[in-house]
Order: structure tokens, then C-alpha cells, then sequence
């Protein structure tokens, strides 16, 4: 999230797209019910007409997979009917910087696209820049290649006709969001997008986001209270995890993993291929040195590049697709798992049981039995004879037997203390990892090889005990001024000359100033009291440096006052030529009005400019329609029918369905009873008892073309699989008119499987292994199936 | 140590006069229904957690008394649930309760059809062995001239659920070890 949980309440507009906070994020609906009562709207724009629809202003419906064009055709009013909040767009995005005359877009493809490889060569998705190197602007947003002319033009095939024959949405519905929405383009106002998975989960789940970016910034939505673009997080501490670089492209804070590449082959090389001139940053390769550090202690010296050639060098995506795809293809041997289930969670899960089979070990360590845990029973469709994999369950501690913190979805870390000891003979998988690492530590002791160097590299050192010490972890984490042995107080105090460390520099600062000894965990503040719009300061601890609403400096004008009285952020205090306010400054704090970055409120991004234009992503500058892999339609924007940058996953058991024989539209979706794949709730009775089945939601409509009634067995088919559920047949799905045709919608929830009190069909079966071309999400939340009667 | 709050505190304070209040009573069937609901947290132990469950992160209270979890309820000084909690968050004491927990670690040999029950030190001797078998077997310090240091042929998968400072030290061991499939939730 932009923004914070309790910060919602500010909002005059909330729009709800791609999730279902009243059943999955049910304790958020205070804020939203909060701002309601305060006058504002809340729309619900969802294939199905959910719990959160149930209490909004306005519902729209919109087929799965069409979100580009929904939201294409909002930026298309916005700009049409000059809703736009003129002096932000002006001076704190890109609309006016004037792009390349080599860049061009025709018929859904945007210049330098290679077929063969399905990527594009991005050189012309630049700015014009004069003689001295800076970007050529035109403020008056009147060139026909300034990105604001460009984008209107990209936009105007986004028409309301078009828009609503490919979502399916009612003409009178999208007119109605387009224009409560829209008005919070006034600059008083601000609306808010809360979107989850049911956005992401996409072959363009990068570019649906992007696209609600796009429209935040027109309206001047961003870095304001009750604005910003807010991802609901679905699990504890997914944020934290993600923030911890648990994925093969990161490491911790956000600094790209090195790779095996030229770019990449020294420290020296990938500071300088990795580290933008301007922006924050610029500052990367001090918080690459600080991590290095961590990771190697004593064994990081700057003769040695901070041991920068210990750290793993890969070769290729290892996404979790093509993870999957490689244990298929039998070039993984073993695996780890901690508290997940690829056999319910995983797309395709046909493919993932016949991947873990090939297995030569596998350990999961979860609090029950689940079905990865278990793939090799017979109930999970295994033949046990003929699974050579040897398995370890691992009893785990459960989340208040041992303590830790977890960072919420508004980016608040809070701690969680210990309330008793583990269950049973269970350990924290921090015990494990610790143990773990030191019989590895022993096995590799009189192993002198080169092998063996980069492991014998790390630095351990938490503590002598049993348990890990979590305070000593803690230390290093923020990180170390390695001369004093104080923790450092922020990020900005890390340096690239091996004389600080740290573990994850975006954490860096909340246990400030320590000595050796003297606790000062952020994370265990507990006091309550509001410090202004309800931003709590000195509750816990939000990365960065305690800011909890990220941009805040865009919530201020051109002379560093609050747009609006009502939603004050932060403010230019001119008597103490300083910012001030209710929050953190995402700012220089002394940044005066005379100082060139006064308007660039993005310091994240090198010109400070929010990118209503940006290059970063592989399929074009601007998000564009494709339709989802597999799809009832022809795409109606141009002729290139999906996403002309996602790798396409050929081999076996990766079947694509045609509408031909899977005509239905299909999504997953969740219940309030359970969480994921089921594994915390199905094993509990309460929940269990409460929703005890696994079932498909179709029409009423739907339900009489197939003959089928409430509760009757049916059976799901995609070109991957089949299973059975019980037929929930409600009011919720309708029958879409798609392009002049009748297209059927049905959704189910994916939490079911084999083990626990509550059992049923895994949904994941049905779903194919195709993934989003940014960050290779699978494609769930929208494939063809069909349903009969059982 | 937690700070417990001065509201925290009139609350706990309150459940222990409870139990001197039970006795004046009387026979009101409501009154002793709700005293005796005081009773079960008298003089437990109060630990505040954050739910495992969705990211909005609200405060729970974990009631222990005599090595049980007794009770947990919505943190009323939490300033984002201030209480309240959903079907999910009211469920956490069963987490403890349950007999469905994994109870040992388990093993499950080459063509078993069943779980073996084991020791932790047998379990992380074998592991360990496990990895270090694989990673020296598939190990690659140097390709095309350049370090790389890794292995291919080791997965590590999962996190979201976990804290952070697990998060954090299971990745700087795969690191070290030089895995590059590392990957959790977040992806999917």
C-alpha cells in the first residue's frame, strides 16, 4: 500500500477493483463504513457481485481479465472531459516531458518488439533531450509528442462503446464509476484504488496496476491521505517476506540479485550498470556494501569486493512457474518448503504433483500435514510405490509460540511476543534454519574447497542458545555502524566503504542508536494515541524511516501547502525552513522552495517525476489491452490477441483451451472462513464448520442451459483437468454480453484440498501455467472451462 | 518487555475482582453466566500477537493459564481493529487447541506408503547431509569465466507466513549455499 489501512477513512472515492475487502479483508471495511459515513463513495467493479459490492454506492460488473480496458477508458474520460487535477499533473508527473519521434504504436504493438523472442528492444521508449542532456518539456502540454498529448491519443480507442462491448459492463454502470470516480480529480478530493489479487493474477497484472498508477496520478491521488493506489495483501507478512528478497530476483530491500552477465560480473560493473545518477536511488551501492557486510561479516572486506563474488549468480527467470517447470524437467533434486502448498496454491497442480514426484528429497515444515507435505498418498493421486522421493514433515510453531515481527499490507512492522511455548516437539522455523545452518557449518568445517568457500563465507553469529537470539538478529537487520558497534539511525547513514551494515536497508532505523546491550526495538511500540490523521507514529514501525504514506511530498502544492485542509499530509513550514506535518517527509526535509527538486515529488524515480510515460515495463510504455490467454473473444483493441511479451510454456500437461470446447470464463476467488490453501483454517473446526465445502458459483442462467440446480455434484473442465464441487447457483453472476455474444462467468474459491477436517476438489488443477510477462504471476483469476452435471 | 497499557491493565485487574464478586452473586442465571465468562481469564497471562492470517495486521490478546491458551480476543488498544477481529482472527486459539498439529518430525522413506516418526537430531543431520550431498554434487563456482556460485538443483519456497527475522535468516543461509530458486507466495 501507498498508503495505510486506517488512512482510508479520508477518502471521498474508494474504488474496489480486483478484490473483496468485506470478505477478505473484513477488518478494513471500519475505515471504508468510516468514510462513508463521512460522505464518501465506494464502488465495486468485480466479475461477481461480492459481499463488498453488496454495500457499495456502485457495483459494475466487468469480465475477468479486462481490466486495461476498464480502466483505458477511464484515463480516456479523464482527459476527454478535462477532469484531470491540472497543477499536479502539470508539475509532479511526466505529461509534459516530449517523447522520442522513434517511438511509435500500431495495431497493439509499440516499436522495437521482436517476435522470435517475445520481448521488446525498449531504446525508443525515451525522452527527446536537448544538447546538454536534459529532458525537453512543453508545460503548456500542447506538443503532439509531449506524453500528455501522446497518451490522449493512445486513450481515445479507449471510447465508452468500445470499453463496455469488451468488459461487459453496463453502459449506464461505467458511466456512473467514470464519473464519481473521476471526481476526485478535483483538488480538494481524493479517491483510493484498493485492488488485490484478482488484478494481479493476470497474463497483464503488471499493467492493470500500472494503469490504476496512471489514472492516481491524473487525478492527483497519489501521496495524498485517502488517496494513493493500495494493494490488500492477503497474508501476515507477505509484505515483510517480499521486503526480505524471499524471490529469485531480489535481495533484501528491493536491490536486483546480480546475474550472470557481463552488467553484473564484478561489484564495480554492477554498481555502475545498477545505479541511476539521480533519485534516491543513486544510493544503491551503499546499501549493497551495508548488505554485503551482513551477509559475509568479517569475510567482506573491500580487497575482496565485500565478497560480492560469493553471492549466487543466475542464469535465468526462476520464477515460480518455471521453478516448477524445471523440478518437472527433473533439474531440481530437492526442496525446502516453509509454511506453503504449491499442491492447492500452485497453478496447474496436475504439472506441480508430477513435478514434486521427480523429487530426490523434499522437507516441508508447516503446522499440519499438507497436501505438498502429503503429495505422494494415494488421496493426493500418487501411486506411493512409485514415489522415490524421501519427505520430511516438520512440526512448526504456531505464530504466538515464539516471536518476531510481521509488516503488515500499510507497511507497519509489529512484533509479536512470545505467549507460550511451541507445541508439542514443534520448533519456530527460525530454530530450524539456525540449526540447520550449524550442523551445515559442521558438515563443511574441514572442507577446504571451492565449493565449500562461499557458504564458509557467512557470518552467524546469533547468539550461542538454542534459539536463534531474535534481538541480535534484530541489530543486524537495521544494521551497524561497524567503527561505534551503535546500530545506525537511517538508511541515508549506510556508506559503500565496508564501515556499516546492513541486512535490509529499507528496515534500516527502527532500532536507532543502540549500544551493545541496549534494546530499542521500534517494532514493539505499543502507544496508541493518534498522532494526526490517524497515521499513529509512534505505534510500531513503517519502512521507510517510519513514513507511512509514501509520497507524502505530492500531498502539498506548488508553494508547500496541503491542497486540502482536510487531508493534510506534510507542509512546507517557511518560519524554520523546514517540512513538517503529520507524517514522515518522503522528502528532503530542508528542501527550500528555491531548491531544483522543490517540484519533484517522486525522489524514488531519477527525474522526481511520477511516469504517466515510463520504460520500465516489457510490454510498452503505456498499458494496452490483450486479451487473457485463454479468452471467449477476439481481442477488439488490434489484432494481437495476448500479451505479446509473456513466455509461453509449451510441453506436457500445459494444455490451452479453445472457446470452442471451454466456453465459460472461469476465476478463483476466497472466502472470509478461509485463508490460502487452507492448511490454518480446514485444520481448525470452527471455520471448517462454517464452510465446510468445496463448491462453483454459477447463474441462475447458466444453471438452466445446463440443467443443473442448487447443491447438484458438477463436474468443472478445463483443457488441464476436471473436478467436482457442489453447484452454488446464485444472483451474483450474470451472463456478460461480450462483443455481441453471451458469455457465462463462474468462480470458486481455490482453498480446498485432501488434508484437513474440510475438504474438497483443488481448483488449481484447472488453471494453466501462464504468467504475467513483468513478474510471471499465473494467470488465475481468468481461463475457459465448462461444467456439466455430475 | 510488552508494555501493557493502563487499559490493558484496568482489564486485568478487573477479571481477578471478578472472582471475588462471583461469591455475592446470588442466583441471577445472567450475571453468573457473565462472571463466570471473567473466571476462565482470571490471573492469565496476556501476550499480545498480530493475526496470521490477512495483511491488515490487527491486534490479538493470548490468554495463557497453566501452560494452555485459555482465550484470545481482539487487542482493544490496537489502533487499527480496536477489537474487533473477523471469523478468521477469532478462530487463532484453535490453533493451539487443535490435535491436528504435526506433533513430531516425520519421514517418509523412497517408496513408502507411511510417515516414520523421528528425533530432531536425526532429522537435521539428515537434511543437512541431504543438502550438502546435492549442492557439492551440482555446484557451479565459476561459468563462462565468471563466479557464479550457485546451484540449480535446490528450491526453497515459502515465507509469506513467517516472521521476519525467519525471512530473513533463511535467506542470507540459501544465499550462502548459493541457491537461485528462491520463491513464496508473493509470486503467485
Amino acid at each position: 500500500m501507498t498508503n495505510h489501512w486506517n488512512d482510508i477513512q479520508f477518502s471521498d472515492c474508494m474504488l474496489v477493483i480486483g478484490g473483496n475487502p468485506a470478505e477478505n479483508h473484513p477488518i478494513s471495511m471500519k475505515y471504508v463504513t468510516k468514510a462513508k459515513k463521512n460522505g464518501g463513495k465506494l464502488i465495486t467493479v468485480d466479475p461477481r457481485f461480492t459481499r463488498t459490492a453488496a454495500v457499495s454506492d456502485i457495483y459494475a460488473p466487468m469480465r475477468s481479465g479486462t481490466d486495461i480496458a476498464f480502466i483505458g477508458g477511464l484515463i480516456n474520460y479523464v482527459l476527454e472531459n478535462k477532469l484531470y487535477h491540472d497543477e499536479y499533473v502539470r508539475k509532479y508527473t511526466n505529461a509534459s516531458f516530449i517523447i522520442s519521434e522513434d517511438y511509435d504504436f500500431e495495431d497493439g504493438i509499440f516499436t522495437g518488439y521482436d517476435e522470435d523472442s517475445r520481448s521488446y528492444e525498449k531504446s525508443t521508449w525515451v525522452f527527446e533531450r536537448d544538447e546538454e542532456g536534459n529532458i525537453v518539456k512543453d508545460e503548456s502540454l500542447s506538443h503532439p509528442r509531449t506524453v500528455y498529448q501522446m497518451m490522449k491519443k493512445h486513450f481515445s480507442r479507449y471510447d465508452v462503446e468500445t470499453v463496455c462491448s469488451v468488459t461487459g459492463t453496463p453502459k449506464e454502470d461505467y458511466l456512473k464509476v467514470a464519473e464519481t470516480f473521476c471526481g476526485t480529480g478535483a483538488k480538494e478530493k481524493t479517491g483510493t484504488i484498493m485492488y488485490a489479487m484478482g488484478t494481479t493474477q493476470h497474463t497483464v497484472g503488471s499493467q492493470n496496476i500500472r494503469a490504476y498508477g496512471m489514472l492516481q496520478l491524473l487525478l492527483g491521488n497519489v501521496g495524498r491521505a485517502g488517496g494513493g493506489v493500495n494493494a490488500l495483501r492477503g497474508e501476515c507478512n507477505v509484505q515483510g517476506s517480499t521486503d526480505f528478497g524471499l524471490l529469485f530476483h531480489l535481495m533484501p530491500g528491493y536491490i536486483g540479485a546480480p546475474t550472470q552477465s557481463e552488467r553484473h560480473q564484478s561489484l564495480d560493473a554492477y554498481n555502475e550498470n545498477e545505479t541511476p545518477a539521480a533519485g534516491f536511488w543513486s544510493n544503491k551501492p551503499k546499501f549493497l556494501a551495508s548488505y554485503l557486510k551482513a551477509q559475509y561479516g568479517k569475510n567482506a572486506t573491500k580487497a575482496n569486493d565485500f565478497g560480492y563474488d560469493f553471492f549466487p549468480k543466475g542464469r535465468r527467470n526462476y520464477s515460480h512457474i518455471s521453478l516448477f517447470e524445471s523440478m518437472y524437467d527433473g533439474e531440481i533434486k530437492g526442496m525446502l518448503i516453509w509454511g506453503q502448498n504449491p499442491m492447492v496454491g500452485g497453478a496447474n497442480v496436475r504439472k506441480v504433483r508430477a513435478a514434486l514426484q521427480k523429487l530426490d528429497w523434499l522437507v516441508a515444515m508447516d503446522l499440519w500435514e499438507t497436501e505438498t507435505a502429503a503429495f505422494w498418498k494415494e488421496k493426493a493421486g500418487s501411486n506411493p510405490a512409485e514415489v522415490q522421493t524421501e519427505v520430511f514433515m516438520l512440526p512448526a510453531a504456531g505464530p504466538f509460540e515464539k516471536e518476531g515481527s510481521v509488516t503488515n499490507s500499510g507497511r507497519w512492522m509489529q512484533y509479536r511476543w512470545k505467549a507460550i511455548d511451541p507445541k508439542n516437539d514443534s520448533r519456530s522455523d527460525s530454530w530450524f534454519a539456525h540449526n540447520l545452518a550449524i550442523r551445515l557449518q559442521k558438515l563443511y568445517a574441514n572442507d577446504n574447497s571451492e565449493i565449500a568457500k562461499p557458504f564458509k563465507a557467512m557470518d552467524w553469529s546469533f547468539g550461542d542458545s538454542d534459539y536463534p537470539d531474535m534481538d541480535l538478529v534484530n541489530r543486524e537487520i537495521n544494521g551497524y555502524d561497524l567503527n561505534t558497534g551503535r546500530t545506525v539511525n537511517h538508511f541515508a547513514d549506510l556508506k559503500d566503504d565496508g564501515t556499516t551494515s546492513s541486512g535490509n536497508w529499507i528496515y534500516a532505523g527502527f532500532y536507532p542508536d543502540a549500544a551493545p546491550g541496549e534494546e530499542k526495538n521500534y517494532a514493539k511500540r505499543r502507544d496508541d494515541k493518534d498522532t494526526g490523521m490517524e497515521n499513529y507514529l509512534n505505534w510500531s514501525y513503517a519502512w521507510p524511516a517510519n513514513r507511512r504514506i509514501l509520497y507524502n511530498r505530492a500531498s502539498a502544492d506548488l508553494n508547500g501547502k496541503p491542497w486540502s485542509s482536510d487531508k493534510e499530509g506534510i507542509w512546507y513550514d517557511k518560519a524554520a525552513e523546514t517540512w513538517t506535518g503529520y507524517d514522515v517527509p518522503d522528502f528532503g526535509v530542508a528542501t527550500s522552495p528555491s531548491d531544483p527538486g522543490w517540484e519533484n515529488p517522486f525522489i524514488m524515480l531519477p527525474d522526481g517525476k511520477g511516469g504517466l510515460f515510463a520504460a520500465g515495463m516489457a510490454e510498452g510504455p503505456f498499458p494496452e489491452h490483450y486479451e487473457p490467454y485463454e479468452s471467449p473473444v477476439p481481442n477488439a483493441f488490434s489484432s494481437v490477441q495476448l500479451n505479446p511479451a509473456v513466455k509461453i510454456w509449451g510441453g506436457d500437461m500445459n494444455q490451452k483451451g479453445e472457446a470452442a470446447d471451454f466456453p465459460i470464463v472461469a476465476t478463483t476467488y476466497r472466502l472470509t472462513e478461509h485463508w490460502q490453501s487452507g492448511s490454518m483454517t480446514r485444520n481448525l473446526e470452527w471455520p471448517s464448520e462454517i464452510m465446510p465445502h468445496m463448491f462453483v458459483e454459477l447463474s441462475e442462467e447458466l444453471a438452466k442451459e445446463k440443467g443443473i440446480k442448487e447443491k447438484d455434484k458438477v463436474v468443472i473442465s478445463s483443457a488441464r483437468g476436471e473436478i467436482e464441487a457442489f453447484a452454488m447457483v446464485t444472483k451474483r453472476f450474470k451472463p456478460y454480453s461480450v462483443r455481441g455474444q453471451k458469455v457465462h462467468h463462474v468462480g470458486m474459491p481455490w482453498h480446498y484440498g485432501y488434508e484437513g477436517i474440510a475438504t474438497g476438489s483443488i481448483a488449481n488443477y484447472l488453471t494453466p501455467h501462464i504468467g504475467d510477462a513483468n513478474t510471471m504471476i499465473p494467470e488465475y483469476k481468468a481461463f475457459l472451462c465448462d461444467v456439466r452435471r455430475a | 518487555m510488552i508494555e501493557v497499557t493502563r487499559r490493558q491493565f484496568l482489564k486485568l485487574s478487573g477479571a481477578t475482582a471478578a472472582t471475588l464478586a462471583v461469591i455475592e452473586l446470588g442466583f441471577d442465571p445472567k450475571k453468573a453466566q457473565a462472571a463466570s465468562k471473567e473466571l476462565k481469564i482470571a490471573e492469565s497471562k496476556v501476550t499480545p500477537t498480530i493475526c496470521p492470517y490477512c495483511s491488515v495486521g490487527c491486534g490479538i490478546l493470548v490468554h495463557v493459564k497453566n501452560d494452555d491458551v485459555v482465550y484470545t480476543e481482539g487487542d482493544p488498544d490496537h489502533p487499527i481493529n480496536r477489537s474487533t477481529l473477523c471469523s478468521k482472527g477469532n478462530s487463532v486459539r484453535q490453533l493451539f487447541t487443535s490435535d491436528r498439529r504435526v506433533k513430531k518430525p516425520m519421514y517418509r522413506a523412497p517408496g513408502s506408503n507411511t510417515w516414520e516418526e523421528k528425533d530432531w537430531d536425526w532429522t537435521l543431520d539428515r537434511i543437512a547431509e541431504k543438502i550438502k550431498e546435492t549442492r557439492d554434487k551440482t555446484f557451479v563456482t565459476h561459468d563462462d569465466g565468471m563466479p557464479v556460485n550457485r546451484t540449480e538443483a535446490i528450491a526453497n519456497l515459502g515465507g509469506a507466513a513467517l516472521e521476519n527475522e525467519e525471512c530473513y535468516l533463511i535467506v542470507k543461509l540459501m544465499r550462502s549455499l548459493g541457491l537461485t530458486n528462491i520463491e513464496h507466495q508473493a509470486r503467485i
